[in-house]
C-alpha cells in the first residue's frame, strides 16, 4: 500500500516535471518510454544526432570495434578541457615556462594531477589511434565506399603525433628540448629544402631559411620555437582536427554506416 | 500484479518488435537510445578510471630545465617517433626521418585506392584477405618493434643496453663498416626494382590482369620500398653494410 503511494506521488512528481514549459523547452521529446521517444532522444539532441536512430544489433558488441574510435574521440575531449585549465598556469616563454610547470607541480591544487592526466591522455590517446586504424584494416572497412574516410583517419593520425610531439616541448625541460632537437632536425636532412639534405644547393636553401627554420623560427629550439609549439598545439592543429573530425563522423554515416557488411 | 523486472521485459520486448517501424529501422536492429549510448558511456567512463588511477600514481617526467649547453645522452624523440629515430642506425637522415614518414603516410592513404575490393567489407576477415594483411601486419609490427627496441634497448651513444645492463657501462664502438662499390650498388638496386615488378607478373599473371596497370605499379612500388627497409637493416646488422649506393649527392 504505502510502496503504490510512493509510487503515485512519483508518477505525479515526473509528471509536474516533464510537462513544464522549461523542461519541454530543454527536452524535445517525451519522457515515456515509447519507440517515437527513443528516435526523438537521438534526432533532438545536438550532440546524440550524429548517431543514426537505430543500428544493426551486431554492431553493439564491444569485440568488434573496442570503442576504439569513439574512445580517441573522447581523449580527445579530454585533452581540450585539461589542456584549456592547463593554459590558466602556462606562460610560453622560455622565461617562465619551466617556473610555471614547477608551480604547476607544487603550488597549484590538483595541478600534478592535471598534468599528468593531460600527458597520459595524450599517450593513450597516440595508442589508440594506431589500434583504431588496425581494427578498421582488420575489418576491411577503407574498401570502397568508404575509401575517403580512411583517408581522412590518416590525416587524423598525422595530426594526433603533431599534436602530441608539439606539446613535448612546452615543459622546458631537457626531455622536451632535446627530443624536438632530435625531431626538428630531421626537418633540415629534407631532399631541396633542407639546409643538411641532398641537393639543397639547387633551390639557394641554407640554414636560415630551410624547412627546420620554418618550424623553429630560429637556427635552434629556442623562444620562438617555444612560441610556435604552442601556438599550433593550442589553438591552430586543434582546430584543424576538429574541422576534420566534423568530416569523419559525418561520412562515417553517409558512407554507409557504422562499419558492417554492406 | 505484475513484478517490476517482468513489466519491463515485456516492454522491452514490445519496443524492440516497434523499432522495425523506425525511419531507419530494419529488422534485426536496435535502438541506439538506449542501447549504444550506454556501451558509450559505460566506455568513456571506464576510460576515464583507468586513465585517473594512472594519473594518481604515475608522476609525468620532468627534467632539469632545458639547457642547450648540456646534450642529453641519449636524446630520444617522444616513443611515437623512435622507431624512426631507429632507423637512423640504418638510412641517412634525408631517407629515415623524412622520405619514410612521407611514403608511410603516403602509402596509408593509398590502400583503399590499391585494394578496391568491394568483398569483406565490415567484418574481420583474416582468413579471405591473408596477402594484404600479411602485408599490412608485417608493416605494422616492423614499427612497433622499432619503437620498443629505441624505447627499451637504446643506451648512451644509441648503443644496445638490455634492460639489466647499465648505463654507466662503456660499449665498444661498432666495428667498421663497409660500402657496395658503385658497380655493384646500382645494378642490384635496379635489379631489385625491375625483378620486383617482373617477377611477380610472372609468377602470378592474375595480379596485374585483377589489379591493372596503374595499381599493380603502386602496390609493388610501395610493397618494394618496404621491404627495402628490412632488407637493408639486414645487411647492416649481419655483414656490417653501410651503404648499398653511394654517390656524390646522396646515399642509400
Amino acid at each position: 500500500m504505502a510502496s503504490s503511494r510512493t509510487d503515485q506521488f512519483r508518477r505525479k512528481a515526473v509528471d509536474w516535471i516533464t510537462t513544464s514549459q522549461l523542461y519541454r523547452s530543454v527536452f524535445r521529446h517525451g519522457y515515456a518510454d515509447t519507440v517515437r521517444n527513443r528516435a526523438l532522444e537521438v534526432t533532438s539532441n545536438a550532440f546524440l544526432h550524429l548517431h543514426p536512430i537505430t543500428i544493426p544489433a551486431h554492431a553493439l558488441k564491444v569485440r568488434f570495434t573496442f570503442c576504439l574510435g569513439g574512445l580517441t574521440f573522447f581523449l580527445f575531449l579530454v585533452e581540450t578541457v585539461t589542456g584549456v585549465l592547463l593554459m590558466f598556469y602556462y606562460r610560453p616563454v622560455p622565461e617562465y615556462a619551466y617556473a610555471d610547470m614547477k608551480t604547476l607541480q607544487y603550488a597549484v591544487y590538483f595541478g600534478m594531477i592535471l598534468r599528468n592526466l593531460h600527458r597520459w591522455g595524450a599517450h593513450l590517446m597516440v595508442v589508440l589511434v594506431m589500434l583504431h586504424m588496425l581494427r578498421v584494416f582488420l575489418t576491411g572497412s577503407y574498401r570502397p565506399p568508404r575509401e575517403f574516410n580512411w583517408v581522412l583517419g590518416v590525416n587524423l593520425l598525422v595530426l594526433t603525433l603533431l599534436l602530441s610531439f608539439t606539446g613535448y616541448l612546452l615543459p622546458w625541460d631537457q626531455l622536451a628540448f632535446w627530443a624536438v632537437t632530435v625531431g626538428t632536425n630531421m626537418a633540415a636532412a629534407t631532399p631541396f629544402l633542407g639546409a643538411e639534405g641532398p641537393f639543397h644547393g639547387l633551390l639557394g636553401v641554407n640554414g636560415m631559411n630551410d624547412a627546420r627554420f620554418l618550424l623553429l623560427g630560429d637556427v635552434r629550439v629556442a623562444g620562438s620555437a617555444l612560441l610556435r609549439f604552442y601556438v599550433l598545439h593550442c589553438v591552430a592543429l586543434p582546430l584543424v582536427a576538429g574541422v576534420l573530425m566534423v568530416v569523419h563522423f559525418w561520412r562515417v554515416r553517409k558512407d554507409g554506416g557504422i562499419s558492417r557488411p554492406l | 500484479m505484475k513484478e517490476a523486472g517482468e513489466t519491463n521485459t515485456t516492454t522491452e520486448r514490445s519496443l524492440a518488435q516497434e523499432i522495425g517501424t523506425m525511419p531507419t529501422g530494419r529488422p534485426g536492429d536496435v535502438a541506439v537510445f538506449p542501447y549504444l549510448v550506454y556501451s558509450e558511456f559505460l566506455a568513456a567512463l571506464l576510460c576515464s578510471i583507468v586513465l585517473m588511477v594512472w594519473s594518481l600514481t604515475v608522476a609525468a617526467p620532468l627534467l632539469e630545465q632545458a639547457n642547450p649547453g648540456i646534450t642529453e645522452n641519449p636524446a630520444k624523440a617522444p616513443w611515437y617517433f623512435v622507431g624512426l629515430q631507429e632507423l637512423l642506425v640504418y638510412f641517412d637522415p634525408w631517407i629515415a626521418g623524412v622520405m619514410m614518414p612521407t611514403l608511410i603516410i603516403v602509402g596509408l592513404m593509398a590502400i583503399p585506392y590499391l585494394d578496391t575490393s568491394t568483398n569483406a567489407v565490415g567484418r574481420y576477415t583474416i582468413r579471405e584477405r591473408r596477402l594484404v594483411i600479411s602485408h599490412f601486419g608485417l608493416g605494422f609490427a616492423l614499427w612497433w618493434v622499432l619503437i620498443a627496441i629505441g624505447q627499451f634497448l637504446r643506451g648512451p651513444n644509441w648503443h644496445i643496453y638490455w634492460p639489466w645492463q647499465d648505463w654507466s657501462m662503456v660499449k665498444n664502438p661498432e666495428g667498421a663498416m663497409w660500402d657496395f662499390p658503385v658497380w655493384v650498388g646500382l645494378p642490384l638496386l635496379i635489379a631489385y626494382f625491375v625483378g620486383g615488378f617482373v617477377i611477380p607478373q610472372k609468377r602470378w599473371p592474375w595480379l596485374l590482369e585483377r589489379l591493372g596497370t596503374a595499381r599493380y605499379v603502386g602496390s609493388i612500388t610501395l610493397a618494394l620500398l618496404f621491404y627495402g627497409v628490412p632488407i637493408k637493416m639486414l645487411l647492416r646488422l649481419l655483414f656490417n653494410v653501410k651503404y648499398v649506393l653511394v654517390t656524390s649527392w646522396f646515399n642509400i
